[in-house]
């Protein structure tokens, strides 16, 4: 049997993965969620049709979203991460011991069940004794605390499902809020290569750069996201995310990485001549 | 809540219109864009779903002017649903329910008595009918600045005052969801022989949901104006007129038809017909998660600070008898913003659009279709307009109930010669065209009103903060029509 899995990424493009099995299918409060096996990317988890992350390239989400602000702040030790996923940015977060409480929250816990029961490997994470997992609304978690973190971490999904308030301005603010004077917020930003995409990533810029003073987008290669190209935005109070990263001390941690390096930390703020006329628009 | 005697799952016009789209029927008659093949673009923008169901009143569809079968089943369901004796389908809005209802017990000098806070849809009733307001002058909240309902004692002294009055008119509830003693009010005026006409624009739901103020054919009214569209989810435009068993429906079907069109929409009257039948159904449980997502807005907002999220807490038995549950209004003028700059900030900074927002408070319309993310949004935009935007009170005015000084009917003042002075001028004449911010519609000065200067320093500071004025024929309110 020739069974394939298909993502629109418009509807005109997609991406097809070949499917060796169905692990899972549940429709939760907020979404459908699958578990696929397949035989070039392992595991992917799916949710509403669109694939969050596979066991194959998630390495380069998970890196690139934790360890680029870690090299930037010299002393994060309260972090909240929004989005659980499996658990891979939790995992990343671990790995430094200067960090001494991460809060997690997510808003679908059928989520979070399906990657512990398929996804496993980087779940064991999220019995760390510095994790504390908060099932909610994301929105209303935050509202409610001021200078409190150092980093914040918005793990979400696209803006054009449940997680559309992860893209507002009134959740960037808060974020703002909920951060300490030289606070980091770090946030997934979407593609800027097909126009709808590009749309939404340029209203979230625009958001968040009227919101915090520094304000930069980075990108990274992800195979299996729409056109391959994803962005994440560095929004910061203080530091600046290459004037002020600090790769000697990175280096003195000794950590192993797959796609992050000190050098690529700085290439990847370097963005094509079409991006930086996008964000500049909005700026 | 009372069963029904009908079974409420069926919906007559939507069925006869599915069967009248697999009957491929050839179309020689209006409207001319023949199913959408005469406006590709428009059918492309609309559907072809939904333009292929504007059609004309023809036999198997029934005539809304006239109606005898398919139609006619519906408003006996709509009756049903409602407790009402009839109901009839409105495609005019929930203005054409009102004007119809006034004009139906209204002619040439009649006294009618009303609270001064009714929609401008009543007052130009009286406009066209020439009827004599009698005014009730509404309890007025100091704190938060709104007008409330009518006490019991204020209406029985109108009626005692003008015993030839024909009806008594009552909002149920306001549009901040305050409702009158409705019950004893319409005790009252059936005892002087009157009748007792309800604005339910903002009531829809009263009928279907638990815990909710007394709806007014329950009350005993003798004729409702009901906003389906506003609570019940029908599409905007389409409401109910209700009316009781001391009025004839014969003569209301007239009245209606003087100012209808004949060429009703079937895309309204079918989403009158299935919202009927939604609420009907399934009314209990959608309303209980209204007020349930209302109340957490509630205590999420006044958790804040600043912000004043009113409620039931507003009872006190007379003026608020009872309070509506589903409305979100919140008082802003503790943080030195007017609602109206929350309203505007909320749509320009944060992509949230809420009903209306007058001097002191806002109003979010929450109903059938919101979801709780969506609130979480809202309370998160009220809660960053108070970091960023916050100030010092002093000299903010509050929404302050202005008492009508009513010279001339309304009627006489409008056709009237009159003459346009700019603002400043007009200070002791007699207006002849009506001011209002809009929403909520409520109007500062209507036809036969005098002009005072507490009227002119309002209608300044209402534009000076942004509010929409509307009414008057210079659209930008620096003149006014004056009775010479």
């Amino acid at each position: 049997m020739d069974l394939w899995f298909s993502e629109m990424h418009t509807p005109d493009v997609k991406l097809s993965l070949r499917v060796d099995k169905q692990l899972y299918s549940q429709k939760s409060d907020y979404q459908s969620i699958d578990v696929l096996e397949t035989p070039e990317f392992g595991r992917v988890l799916v949710l509403d049709g669109n694939i969050m992350l596979t066991e194959r390239d998630e390495f380069i989400y998970d890196e690139m979203i934790t360890h680029v602000p870690m090299a930037v702040h010299p002393k994060i030790e309260n972090v909240l991460v929004i989005g659980i996923g499996d658990g891979g940015v939790v995992k990343e977060l671990t790995r430094y011991d200067q960090i001494q409480s991460i809060d997690l929250v997510e808003m679908d816990e059928m989520v979070a069940e399906a990657c512990r029961q398929y996804l496993p490997e980087n779940a064991s994470k999220l019995d760390d004794k510095r994790v504390h997992i908060n099932y909610g609304n994301a929105l209303k978690y935050i509202r409610k605390f001021e200078n409190k973190y150092d980093l914040i971490i918005v793990d979400s999904n696209d803006p054009f499902g449940p997680s559309e308030g992860l893209f507002t301005k009134e959740f960037y603010g808060n974020c703002y809020k909920a951060l300490k004077e030289d606070g980091i917020m770090v946030n997934q930003q979407g593609s800027p290569f097909y126009q709808e995409d590009a749309v939404a990533m340029q209203r979230s810029h625009k958001r968040i750069a009227s919101t915090f003073p520094i304000c930069r987008v980075y990108q990274a290669h992800i195979p299996t996201y729409a056109a391959g190209y994803w962005l994440f935005g560095f929004a910061s109070k203080k530091y600046h995310p290459v004037d002020d990263v600090d790769s000697k001390r990175w280096a003195s941690l000794n950590l192993k990485t797959r796609y992050y390096t000190s050098r690529l930390h700085v290439g990847a703020f370097y963005l094509p001549a079409f991006l930086e006329e996008m964000l500049e628009e909005v700026e | 809540m009372p069963g029904f005697e009908l079974d409420q799952s069926n919906a007559p016009i939507y069925e006869a219109l599915e069967t009248f789209r697999n009957m491929r029927v050839v179309p020689f008659d209006v409207p001319g864009h023949k199913r959408g093949r005469g406006n590709p673009e428009l059918t492309r923008f609309l559907g072809q779903q939904c333009v292929g169901i504007d059609v004309n009143s023809m036999k198997p569809l029934d005539n809304l002017c006239h109606p005898i079968s398919v139609i006619h089943e519906a408003e006996d369901l709509a009756a049903d649903a409602f407790g009402a004796e009839h109901a009839f389908l409105m495609v005019g809005g929930t203005t054409s329910a009102v004007q119809s209802m006034v004009l139906a017990v209204c002619k040439q000098g009649d006294e009618i008595i009303l609270p001064r806070n009714v929609h401008r849809s009543v007052i130009n009733a009286l406009v066209l009918c020439g009827a004599i307001p009698v005014y009730v002058n509404p309890d007025v909240d100091k704190r938060i600045g709104i007008s409330l309902g009518m006490q019991r004692e204020k209406v029985r002294k109108a009626i005692e005052e003008h015993p030839n009055a024909v009806a008594v008119f009552v909002n149920n509830p306001t549009y901040y969801g305050v409702c009158s003693d409705l019950r004893a009010i319409v005790d009252m005026a059936h005892e002087a022989g009157m009748l007792c006409l309800a604005d339910e624009a903002h009531g829809t739901h009263f009928y279907f949901g638990e815990n909710l103020p007394v709806s007014a054919m329950a009350a005993g009214a003798d004729m409702s104006s009901v906003s389906m569209h506003k609570s019940g989810g029908s599409l905007t435009q389409s409401s109910f007129l209700l009316a009781g068993p001391n009025v004839n429906e014969g003569y209301i079907r007239q009245i209606i038809n003087l100012t209808q069109t004949t060429s009703a929409s079937y895309l309204l009257m079918s989403s009158l017909d299935i919202s009927r039948r939604n609420l009907a159904l399934r009314g209990k449980r959608i309303f209980e998660q209204v007020c349930e997502m209302a109340n957490y807005a509630r205590e999420e907002i006044n958790q804040i600070g600043g912000y004043y999220a009113f409620g039931k807490e507003l009872i006190n038995g007379d003026s608020v008898f009872d309070f509506d549950p589903t409305k979100l209004s919140v008082h802003t003028l503790d943080l030195g913003l007017a609602g109206i700059e929350v309203y505007d900030i909320l749509r320009d900074d944060y992509d949230i659009q809420i009903e209306f927002g007058d001097l002191g408070n806002i109003l979010a319309y929450l109903s059938i279709g919101d979801r709780v993310q969506d609130l979480e949004r809202l309370v998160s935009a009220l809660a960053e307009i108070r970091r960023l935007f916050k100030k010092d009170p002093t000299g903010m005015l509050s929404q302050e109930y202005i008492e009508p000084d009513v010279v001339l009917s309304p009627q006489n003042a409008f056709y009237s010669k009159k003459v346009s002075l700019p603002l400043e001028q007009t200070l002791g004449r007699i207006c002849a065209e009506f001011v209002m911010c809009y929403p909520p519609g409520i109007p500062v000065l209507a036809p036969g009103e005098k002009v005072t200067d507490e009227i002119l320093q309002y209608i300044g500071y209402a534009k000076e903060k942004g509010c929409s004025m509307t009414g008057p024929t210079d659209p930008h309110i620096n003149n006014l029509n004056v009775v010479i």
